[in-house]
């Protein structure tokens, strides 16, 4: 293919190249996160993180490590830019979401470094697709400055049991109230809306619990608009990790196993909605 | 004027009804030409509306057992009829697995195409379902802006690929733009472009061949690595590309630089052809 050829002829001209057999174990990660327009896209030897946030209240963070990729190269790191995901994902899904089994599209990604766009090459059954998008300045992201020493109760469950507790959330209600706590009910999930409250108990000796680690009784509430949309992570994974830390930050953290078996991490940061109340 | 035809063998009945589906998803009104000969759907919009015409047509004897018409006048024996296209798609339906469907214009309270469906049943006596479709009947005076319509002088005529994966192409493009360029030349290239302010995106068809009888249009010039390129509203070649729900035998795309589009395709006995009018 010359026009692939070309393109590596000019590759140390890159600071970031990339190639991937299966574009869907990039598209489906970054689908995870898809819920405001922009995202900030960093990229080292390591990987690339891409970040997604909104009312500077929440954030969430696709990590799509070196290893996912054939061929991964970053000349000076870190690598910064922001794109417009919803066409990035466009781009990327070029030939259709749903493939036929057995056929893959292909991806080469370069990105010459700033001020310059982003290159797609999409290859399925001999059609290649060119994508240039424009890139944007960087914007700073925000540091919730979680830190695992500052965690006072963390929960690993099945995803399966999370799936439909968040699929029917009650919208009605603003917030979701965390209950986290070495006793009875252990790790609770509460709605107040129109039609009255709801809670949602996990015991702590269920099936779904991989491990349950609390410390401390803490109850924190979370806007519910904020939160509805890791629905899209938690999909689409297999493992969710539940963490607060001191001052009531909830850190989710999904587990995705993609089609080739290779995991890769979706995090959500959000802060509480009001300064944690004494304990009641 | 008189119109009478009845069709009883399954696969023509099914052919039939997959015509009028996709007449259904190309059109919201079409005319219905009945000619000793031939049956045509006809669109043909006014230029505000878009100017997409299309030209569809049907040899009776293929579809038809019985066959009786009589137009307007002995010089100029053909009908013309106004019809919404949903209407005969719809009736159709009923008549999977009919035993036989008749059509017929008749007069009750106002003109009507009136499909008569028999049904099997599990009892000896047969079961008649009846949709009576309301018509217009087009005026003699009017049938010159309904004429099969004249294929231009074209700079390239190229074969189509497969029109799924340029549909699901396509798809992702509505999402970004509302201006598709398609371009060709006469090595086989057809590109797909769109361009916007945030994204350039370019897929390219290779090897797809050029029918022979083109090469000899005097109107061609010389390169035949040249490109021949015509911008049009993505949406109505989208609505073409989801009209055809069976690939057909042969699809011909011929580009008349920026004036026009035209379609050629072949699904067994029925042919269609398809014009888009480049945007300004």
């Amino acid at each position: 293919m010359p026009l692939l050829n070309q393109q590596i002829e000019e590759e140390n001209d890159y600071s970031l190249t990339a190639s991937l057999d299966n574009v869907r174990n990039l598209s489906t990660i970054l689908k995870a996160i898809h819920f405001r327009e922009h995202a900030t896209c960093f990229a080292t030897k390591n990987g690339i993180k891409v970040t997604v946030e909104n009312a500077k209240c929440v954030q969430a963070n696709a990590f799509i490590q070196a290893g996912i990729f054939q061929e991964f190269k970053v000349q000076e790191e870190p690598v910064t830019f922001r794109i417009n995901l919803t066409v990035l994902l466009d781009c990327l899904s070029i030939f259709g979401s749903s493939p036929m089994p057995g056929i893959l599209t292909a991806l080469r990604m370069c990105y010459q470094g700033y001020g310059y766009p982003l290159m797609l090459f999409l290859e399925e059954g001999g059609v290649v697709t060119v994508c240039k998008i424009n890139t944007q300045e960087p914007e700073e992201t925000l540091d919730f400055d979680f830190c695992s020493t500052n965690v006072i109760n963390k929960i690993i469950l099945q995803s399966e049991g999370l799936r439909e507790a968040f699929s029917e959330l009650d919208m009605t209600s603003e917030v979701l109230q965390i209950t986290m706590s070495p006793d009875k009910p252990y790790f609770r999930l509460s709605t107040f809306g129109n039609a009255g409250s709801s809670h949602l108990d996990y015991p702590k000796d269920s099936d779904l619990m991989e491990s349950f680690n609390c410390t401390q009784t803490q109850v924190n509430r979370y806007k519910i608009s904020l939160l509805k949309p890791s629905t899209k992570a938690l999909v689409l994974s297999c493992k969710v990790s539940i963490r607060t830390d001191n001052r009531g930050f909830l850190s989710l953290q999904y587990m995705i196993r993609n089609e080739d078996g290779q995991i890769c991490f979706v995090e959500y940061y959000c802060c509480p909605d009001e300064v944690p109340e004494s304990e009641s | 004027m008189k119109f009478r035809a009845k069709i009883v063998d399954a696969a023509c009945l099914n052919h039939f009804t997959r015509v009028s589906n996709m007449i259904a998803k190309l059109a919201k009104t079409c005319t219905l030409r009945i000619s000793p000969r031939h049956l045509n759907f006809i669109l043909s919009d006014k230029v505000a509306s878009g100017g997409v015409s299309m030209w569809c047509e049907l040899e009776q004897e293929n579809f038809f057992n019985e066959f009786q018409m009589e137009g307007v006048s002995a010089e100029n024996n053909a009908i013309y009829l106004e019809l919404t296209s949903e209407n005969l798609s719809r009736a159709l339906k009923t008549a999977q697995n009919a035993r036989a469907l008749k059509i017929k214009l008749t007069n009750k309270h106002f003109p009507c195409l009136t499909v008569s469906i028999e049904l099997l049943s599990v009892s000896s006596s047969s079961r008649i379902v009846t949709h009576d479709i309301p018509i217009k009947v087009i005026p003699r005076k009017l049938w010159k802006d309904l004429q099969e319509p004249t294929v231009p002088d074209c700079d390239v005529s190229i074969y189509l690929p497969v029109l799924k994966t340029m549909k699901s192409v396509v798809e992702r493009m509505k999402n970004i733009s509302n201006h598709l360029i398609i371009e060709a030349n006469r090595n086989g290239d057809l590109n797909l472009k769109i361009e916007s302010e945030l994204v350039c995106v370019t897929t390219h068809f290779k090897d797809l061949g050029n029918p022979p009888f083109a090469s000899e249009n005097a109107s061609q010039d010389r390169n035949p690595a040249r490109m021949a390129e015509v911008h049009v509203d993505i949406r109505k070649f989208l609505q073409f590309l989801s009209g055809q729900q069976v690939n057909p035998t042969k699809a011909i795309c011929n580009i008349v630089r920026n004036k026009v589009v035209h379609f050629d395709l072949l699904h067994e006995d029925v042919s269609l052809q398809y014009f888009i009018p480049a945007l300004s």
